[in-house]
């Protein structure tokens, strides 16, 4: 007798749907009802570069133990598009579940016999149920979610629940979505009792946290960190950044006597415009940002090597996508750190910080613009398709009101009054190589100075002198050592062990899943870098560990890369842990890839074989 | 390259409304080419800037790459300035203007920054009706890279080379004038008397101002062959109406019999007094601004003045509804929503 999936609460569905077809709402419905059951999930939403046609897929996990990443494999499919059938079919795990709209019969060719399939005509319950072709599209959707809320033994009141609150504003659409939902429920229960082994159980296990993308968090976060100004250029994966901060300065950034905006959103012509907008306005004293991805990186680089040079603060996000040139829009990578590190010609360094989820990408946000003023410096946020796109369930988003902003070093006009010393906009007078600016139109006498991306003085005069340039660029590395000491340092776990891990964005969720399969036999440390430059911490990780795994969703291991340039430590103690496929990463591939290299090249583990 | 600025004034020298002598509007010594038409420009924005009585820190000199870009160092010392890199001027002045809308922003940009390199972020400043004066230094050659053709080289002028353009120019005015510029004018930097009051409207003119300043190169595009060059302009050029700029306030007195002048009124009060010496045309009509720039240009000429002044457009801030005060001096409790918020928004996530 064939072995079944037999699972509570711990098993992964696909869902395989036509982009545009509505499916994203019903998939969503499903998820967050998980969520609402309290049971952890995560949800991968893997489409196309399309509109409308091609095929999309929706990956949930459900995982009570509060594993996130990426499972690999699948237990169950909800299997609604044509194009995909026969691929879905097959890729579906032996004993697992196939899902599919009976109302046409599986071809000849479907003859798996280690798998359940399960029928449910789900165009012929929408043809006799509804007239208007477009409900019939909709509803069908709803009605194979109202299928599974039986087949997994949900709580129904948590669709209900969810369904009243979604259309709380559109009172008489609750009513339909109810019935389309019972109508998949009831011929489930009908037709399929006893089918499915697995099964979806309330276990209050969320907490307080919430569900949120990425990218509304970062455009969040730029709201309360008081940024005014967004210049910008519609690509995806960025795209919804600013979306989210337009949609949050719409709720809260409304001056209320007079209707008018606190923040001015100005679509550029193209990225170099979106960055030359985030310099003219940060330059002048506002807090500015722009989002983008991979290409737009390439297009703001000599933008940013200006910002670079003449010391003008940038907020940028950058969420990658797989590159290289255009690459796979719409799927995820980290695979641009070296040129966000260097961007630009020349002798250039650029801050990083690694959000691994939401509520991260809120607090960067909020933290890389205090760095960005307070190092007068570019900034980037280094967040990927997969953390930006994806609803994530992460801690709710905190503020603390007694938060400052840093400003950073700016002369306002007392000070610039009180000065006793000639003031050089770029006289290191801390040690700390961070020099004060001024903002135009601050004192009609005193702060007035010329920016330029030529090599200046001391005092912002142009100079060819070689020594003087030679001794700004000098300067800016003490700037650099300042950076080290205040960025988010990184996360270290264990201390017992000459084996280490080093991960970080988003290949943390499945990175703590691997190590905790993994140090059940084998002690291993681990390190999550939140930044670069690499702090004390970092170096004094690489340093102590004779055997490092680096993971990443790159080709050429660019984390290596910069920790091998940056802390000039032994190329010979890493081993690269690389996902390039464009998905995010598992803990079923990382568990495998390190164990195999553990036993391989491990002197400690090859003695105890 | 001039060396010595001489500390003589005339004896007559006086200071202006606010206080400011014309020192206090001058800036570094120029290290462009003794005679580079580009020192009259800066020279006519120094003046305009004096008699319009503006607080010199109130302005902000913009700029991109090149020999024009390089002159916001020779005017407005205690302005802020502001080199960008090449062709990028539009969107780092956007930037600042959308952080500060109560500066005078001063973009200067060349034949090469602007109709090759910049035309991209040149087009969409336009169209974005960002409150600056641009002005366009053009000289028709890449003076610091010696002599190459622009973009703005017309078809058959030959510098210093000798060899003659293949290539059609781009006329800045007409490109300004198709995407929607408020104020179209073009000048030459030998012409003073008709550059400062052109400069003085920009200023006043409340959104996009565009003036295209053919300045001769006199290293590298100043032979009689050349259609740039102070030879050939002086002889080519058709004036529009001239032009007197009356500041708000002030009474008027010159004395033009009705019938033959024009008073255009600025959205300040000021007044732009416009001398008829050629066919009557309405200045708030593109067509005819094109028209007319195409119909000059087929007699050789160029036109030069006042093309197209149309102040009814709203520009950037009014367009995406700004608040009145400057977004660079909201403070922290008028833009960060604080804890208050985050109940009811992480409660709608769960």
């Amino acid at each position: 007798m064939m072995n079944t999936i037999k699972a509570t609460n711990d098993f992964v569905i696909r869902f395989a749907n036509v982009n545009g077809s509505g499916s994203a709402s019903a998939n969503n419905l499903f998820s967050k009802a998980v969520f609402r059951l309290g049971v952890p999930v995560s949800a991968k939403n893997i489409f196309p570069s399309n509109i409308q046609g091609l095929p999309t897929w929706f990956e949930v996990r459900i995982n009570e133990q509060g594993y996130l990443g990426r499972r690999g494999g699948y237990d169950f499919i909800v299997a609604v598009n044509g194009q995909t059938m026969a691929r879905d079919y097959n890729e579906l795990l032996p004993g697992g579940y196939f899902f599919y709209d009976s109302s046409k019969r599986l071809p000849e060719t479907f003859k798996r016999d280690d798998i359940i399939e399960i029928g449910i005509p789900l165009t012929e319950i929408c043809n006799a149920q509804y007239t208007d072709p477009r409900q019939r599209q909709i509803f069908k959707n709803i009605i194979y979610v109202g299928a599974l809320a039986y087949l997994f033994d949900m709580d129904f009141s948590v669709f209900e629940d969810s369904i009243k609150s979604q259309f709380a504003k559109k009172a008489k659409l609750i009513e339909p979505n109810i019935q389309a939902l019972m109508l998949g429920f009831n011929y489930a229960r009908e037709n399929h009792e006893d089918v499915c082994g697995l099964n979806i159980h309330r276990r209050d296990l969320c907490g307080d946290q919430i569900l949120m993308e990425g990218n509304a968090a970062a455009g969040l976060g730029a709201v309360f960190a008081g940024a005014t100004v967004a210049g910008w250029y519609p690509i995806t994966p960025s795209t919804s950044v600013v979306e989210a901060f337009e949609k949050f300065c719409k709720a809260y950034r409304i001056d209320k006597e007079t209707g008018k905006n606190k923040f001015a959103i100005v679509q550029a012509e193209d990225e170099l415009a979106a960055i030359g907008i985030v310099i003219g306005a940060s330059w002048n004293g506002a807090r500015a940002f722009t989002a983008t991805s991979g290409p737009g990186v390439s297009l703001m680089s000599e933008f940013l090597g200006l910002a670079y040079f003449s010391e003008i603060p940038v907020m940028l996000m950058d969420i990658q996508r797989t590159g290289p040139s255009t690459g796979m829009p719409t799927r995820t990578q980290q695979s641009d750190l070296i040129s966000a590190a260097y961007a630009s010609h020349g002798d250039t360094k650029n801050v990083l910080l690694f959000p691994a989820n939401p509520t991260e990408c809120f607090q960067m946000t909020v933290v890389g613009f205090d760095l960005a003023e307070r190092l007068q410096t570019p900034v980037i946020l280094m967040s990927d398709l997969d953390l930006g796109m994806n609803v994530h369930q992460c801690d709710p988003i905190q503020w603390d009101d007694a938060k400052v902003y840093d400003r950073g070093k700016v002369l306002n006009k007392q000070q610039l009054n009180d000065l006793t010393e000639r003031w050089g906009r770029y006289l290191d007078v801390d040690g700390d190589g961070i020099p004060y600016r001024t903002i135009p139109g601050t004192h009609p006498e005193k702060g007035a100075y010329f920016t330029r991306g030529s090599s200046h003085d001391e005092y912002a005069a142009y100079t060819e002198d070689g020594q003087v340039y030679a001794r700004g660029m000098q300067r800016l590395l003490v700037k650099w050592d300042t950076a080290k000491k205040i960025v988010p340092p990184a996360e270290i776990s264990g201390n017992e062990s000459s084996v280490g891990v080093i991960y970080y964005g988003t290949s943390d969720y499945s990175s703590q899943e691997a190590l905790d399969k993994l140090r059940i036999t084998q002690a291993i440390d681990a390190m999550r870098i939140k930044a670069f430059p690499f702090g004390q911490e970092v170096a004094a990780f690489v340093a102590s560990h004779q055997q490092i795994f680096v993971i990443e969703q790159n080709r050429d291991a660019q984390m290596k890369t910069l920790l091998v340039n940056e802390l000039g430590a032994n190329p010979a103690k890493f081993i690269e842990i690389l996902n390039i496929d464009g998905m995010p990463i598992t803990a079923e591939f990382l568990v495998n890839e390190i164990q195999g290299n553990l036993h391989q090249n491990n002197p400690m583990n090859q003695q105890e074989a | 390259m001039t060396f010595i600025r001489p500390n003589f004034r005339h004896p007559e020298h006086h200071t202006n409304e606010i206080g400011y002598s014309i020192k206090n509007y001058e800036g570094a010594l120029s290290t462009l080419c003794a005679g580079c038409g580009h020192d009259s420009i800066s020279a006519a924005i120094i003046k305009s800037c004096f008699d319009l009585n503006l607080e010199p820190h109130k302005i902000a000199k913009i700029s991109g790459i090149g020999c024009s870009s390089k002159t916001p160092t020779y005017f407005l010392g205690k302005a802020h300035g502001f080199n960008s890199v090449h062709g990028r001027m539009p969107s780092v002045t956007t930037g600042a203007n959308m952080a500060n809308k109560d500066l005078l922003y001063i973009g200067v940009s060349g034949d090469g920054d602007t109709a090759s390199i910049g035309m991209g972020q040149f087009a969409h400043v336009v169209r974005r009706n960002l409150n600056m004066v641009y002005i366009v230094m053009n000289n028709g050659c890449y003076g610091l890279t010696k002599g190459q053709d622009s973009a703005t080289t017309d078809k058959g002028s030959a510098g210093k080379k000798g060899i003659p353009s293949v290539f059609d120019s781009i006329d800045l005015c007409q490109l300004a004038l198709q995407l929607g510029a408020g104020m179209v004018a073009r000048s030459f930097s030998g012409d003073k008397k008709q550059l400062i009051p052109l400069i003085k409207a920009a200023i006043k003119h409340p959104g996009f101002a565009f003036i295209d300043v053919v300045s001769p190169c006199v290293t590298f595009n100043n032979t009689p062959t050349s259609t740039k060059g102070y030879e050939w302009v002086r002889d080519h050029l058709e004036a529009t109406d001239t032009i007197d700029f009356i500041p708000a306030k002030t009474e008027i007195t010159i004395d033009y019999p009705e019938g033959a002048s024009r008073r255009v009124q600025l959205h300040d009060g000021s007044e732009l007094l416009l001398h008829k010496n050629s066919a009557d045309y309405d200045l708030s009509s593109r067509k005819e601004a094109m028209n007319r720039i195409e119909s000059v240009k087929e007699q050789q000429k160029i036109l030069t003045g006042l093309i197209y002044h149309n102040q009814q457009e709203l520009d950037t801030h009014g367009r995406i509804n700004t608040v009145d005060k400057p977004l660079n001096e909201l403070s922290q409790q008028e833009l960060c929503p604080g804890s208050t918020v985050l109940d009811v928004l992480n409660q709608s996530m769960r």
